[in-house]
């Protein structure tokens, strides 16, 4: 088995698990995707995988190995951090080259490689600036060619995006995907930690979802956003966050808030009176004979307004892709995409989706 | 509260040399009584120098500074009846937080009746009630923060309250939280509040106008929307909304038409006056359709990629060697090699030397 597979990782440093019974079997040549909000246990499986961590119980294997029992040091790994971590006495050139310098690669070589790498991380150019002329974006463009370099069969980066402005990540995020999915070797194993649905989405790979130190779905980045098992992936796997409303239903009716509108087809076959209906924030439109709604927060992220919103007691968000003023108690009208809705039962399983699923 | 008029000011940190070097460039500009403006740019554009301009701690080397029609140009911080918060905790950590929260009132020998009723008015605006009687050392480094912001809120006698990256510690979904209460403080009390930052998100969020600056200068003020839809130079088009504004080179063909490649375009600018041949054509990927019925204003494109982004999707497309960016439904699909683009002409942006027409 040339996998890295894990079995039932746990770890308990406290009172509360930090790994929960986590297994996974990924192959080489792909991308995985951990996503989850902070303290779901990302960075402390990542670190597990590094060999930073030894978990409480659980087996991990790699190429053949008992990986656990591999020091860090053997296990051939590159790591990319939230923080830009780089030598700061070093220049460009120096600090990704330190990796092949330990190793005692000749000086020619050491030479190649250091420049393609930085050419692929788009800093062509830059061999001999120092660490602190650097941007935020270029410091941490500088840690990936440094992880570039090793030639790792196992490329972790945990958040490595989330520093930065919204303008570099917006760049980054690109060309993140394109090195990866031009420069790697099918050797090696990319693993991505994110709170972030979108660069999920972006990266395209499998998405392993995370929460209190559970996995909570595995699946295509697609599937996960279309058919979430649970509230709780709709809700991490959705940014905005999934609007979840207290719903029922009768024979042709869904009433909730005192709205009602017809039982789109792929709701037919839920039996529960009582249940959560979830609709995503760009499933909701303005409209001029829509539901009314009051306005607790125009919410403006890049070009997108988000529209925080309430009405009794249920509260909503929407989004509608530009740029418009909203005023703090202003009223406006809603009208849902009744065909886009999910229905999650009491206990917070995908119950039905428009894209087919459920798990009940 | 008062209206601000800043009057030609500029600065320079070393003035007294031949052609000194600017951290402000001259402008001119005036913020109304009771609004809410953020300045906003990436480091080293000059943001932190206008406040402290406003704030008395930098006296700017030229122009003048009015609150309420007086000139304050000369007066000293503590005489310009201003409150600040900064981007880290200001506490006295001796004290509780009530006292915190009373201090500015205190030595500005408020009644005891009245600090008492302002101090637990704001304290229940950040939701700090609870902690009144605790030694403000005590607090968790956001809760201090709210303890700063609550000094800089208590009095309703100041001319503007001023803050530099006053979120920038606080953890993101009481973020959101502050952002309505700042907004909604100021419409309740019609506080001027002046508000820098580095995040286009905060500003855009926070802010009814937003002043956008690079490099020392002033490029452009206005309100979220009109940077969105109208930016005044490509920098801001480029620096608000993601994806970035598409940008075209492209060639006069009349007075109201641009040729890109060979398609021609017709624009709501008029180019009459205009005697340069090349200008920009700047459009938000927003407001780019593949065409359904449209008869002008279409142009041929060939797909590079189409990014399933959830929640839309991003259609990468290329015009000969100009890259087409264009957010579409998630439900349309793209299947063909070349798509039909339409323009919308009253949307498009026309930029000479950088700077919209």
């Amino acid at each position: 088995m040339m996998n890295l597979v894990a079995e039932n990782l746990s770890y308990k440093p406290d009172e509360q698990f930090h790994l929960n019974e986590v297994s996974f079997n990924f192959k080489k040549g792909n991308i995985y995707t951990i996503l989850g909000r902070t303290l779901s246990g990302k960075t402390t499986l990542l670190k597990t995988i590094a060999g930073l961590l030894t978990p409480d119980s659980g087996a991990m294997r790699f190429e053949d190995k008992d990986f656990l029992k591999v020091p860090v040091w053997e296990r051939n790994i590159a790591m990319v951090y939230q923080q830009f971590i780089n030598y700061p006495h070093l220049n460009v050139f120096e600090n990704v080259a330190f990796p092949l310098k330990q190793r005692k690669v000749d000086d020619k070589e050491i030479s190649d490689v250091v420049l393609n790498s930085l050419k692929s991380v788009g800093l062509e150019g830059y061999e001999n600036r120092k660490i602190q002329e650097l941007s935020g974006g270029q410091q941490q463009r500088v840690s990936l060619a440094r992880s570039l370099v090793k030639n790792a069969k196992i490329l972790l980066l945990d958040e490595p995006l989330v520093n930065l402005d919204y303008k570099l990540r917006e760049q980054l995020r690109e060309e993140f995907k394109n090195i990866f999915s031009q420069g790697l070797s099918e050797e090696s194993i990319v693993i991505f930690s994110t709170t972030d649905p979108r660069e999920a989405m972006e990266l395209n790979g499998e998405v392993i979802v995370l929460d209190e130190g559970k996995v909570l779905q595995v699946g295509p980045a697609k599937e996960i956003f279309e058919n979430p098992k649970t509230l709780k992936v709709a809700e991490i796997s959705n940014d905005p966050p999934m609007n979840i409303l207290q719903a029922n239903m009768d024979s042709n009716k869904i009433k909730f808030e005192g709205i009602e509108v017809d039982v789109p087809n792929h709701l037919n076959n839920v039996k529960d009176k009582n249940f959560n209906l979830g609709i995503r924030a760009s499933n909701i439109e303005l409209s001029d004979n829509g539901f009314e709604f009051e306005v607790e927060l125009a919410e403006i992220s890049g070009s997108e307004t988000l529209l925080h919103l309430k009405r009794g007691n249920a509260k909503i968000i929407t989004s509608i892709e530009e740029v418009m003023n909203f005023n703090i108690h202003d009223k406006v009208k809603l009208n849902f995409n009744i065909d886009k809705v999910y229905a999650f039962n009491e206990e917070g399983i995908l119950a039905s989706s428009p894209f087919g699923g459920s798990y009940v | 509260m008062s209206k601000i008029d800043l009057n030609n000011i500029s600065h320079s940190y070393n003035p007294n040399v031949p052609n000194p070097v600017y951290a402000l460039n001259p402008f001119s500009m005036t913020w109304e009584n009771g609004k809410r403006y953020a300045i906003l740019g990436p480091s080293g554009c000059g943001k932190t120098t206008m406040l402290n301009i406003v704030s008395g701690l930098v006296r700017p080397s030229a122009g003048s500074i009015l609150f309420d029609d007086k000139d304050v140009t000369d007066l000293k911080t503590e005489s310009r009846n201003i409150a600040q918060v900064f981007q880290f905790p200001v506490i006295y950590n001796t004290m509780t937080v009530y006292e915190n929260l009373a201090f500015p009132l205190k030595c500005r020998g408020f009644s005891k009746d009245k600090i008492d009723e302002r101090v637990k008015s704001v304290a229940d605006t950040l939701s700090l009630q609870s902690f009144l009687n605790s030694p403000a050392r005590k607090l968790t480094a956001d809760q201090k923060q709210l303890i700063s912001l609550g000094r800089g809120l208590v009095r309703e006698d100041v001319a503007a309250v001023l803050m530099d990256e006053p979120l920038t510690v606080i953890d993101p979904d009481l973020k959101f939280r502050l952002r309505r209460k700042l907004k909604e403080i100021n419409e309740e009390f019609k506080t001027t509040l002046v508000y820098v930052t580095h995040d286009q998100n905060e500003a855009m969020t926070f802010a009814d106008n937003i002043i956008v600056m690079s490099e020392g200068e002033v490029v452009q003020a206005g309100t979220p929307k009109e940077l969105f839809e109208r930016p005044n130079t490509t920098f801001v088009g480029y620096f608000i909304g993601s994806p970035a504004m598409n940008l075209f080179e492209t060639e006069v063909n009349s007075n109201n038409e641009v040729k890109i490649n060979d398609t021609v375009i017709k624009i709501s600018t008029d180019l009459s006056t205009i005697k340069q041949k090349k200008l920009k054509l700047g459009i938000r990927s927003e407001f780019i359709e593949i065409a359904k019925d449209q008869k002008e204003n279409l142009i041929t494109a060939t797909v590079e990629k189409v990014e399933d982004l959830g929640n839309y999707k991003l259609l990468t497309a290329k015009i000969g060697e100009l890259v087409i960016k264009s957010k579409i439904k998630r439900e349309i699909e793209v299947s063909s090699e070349k798509v039909e683009l339409h323009i919308p002409h009253d949307k498009c942006c026309i930029y000479e030397n950088e700077r919209l027409i």
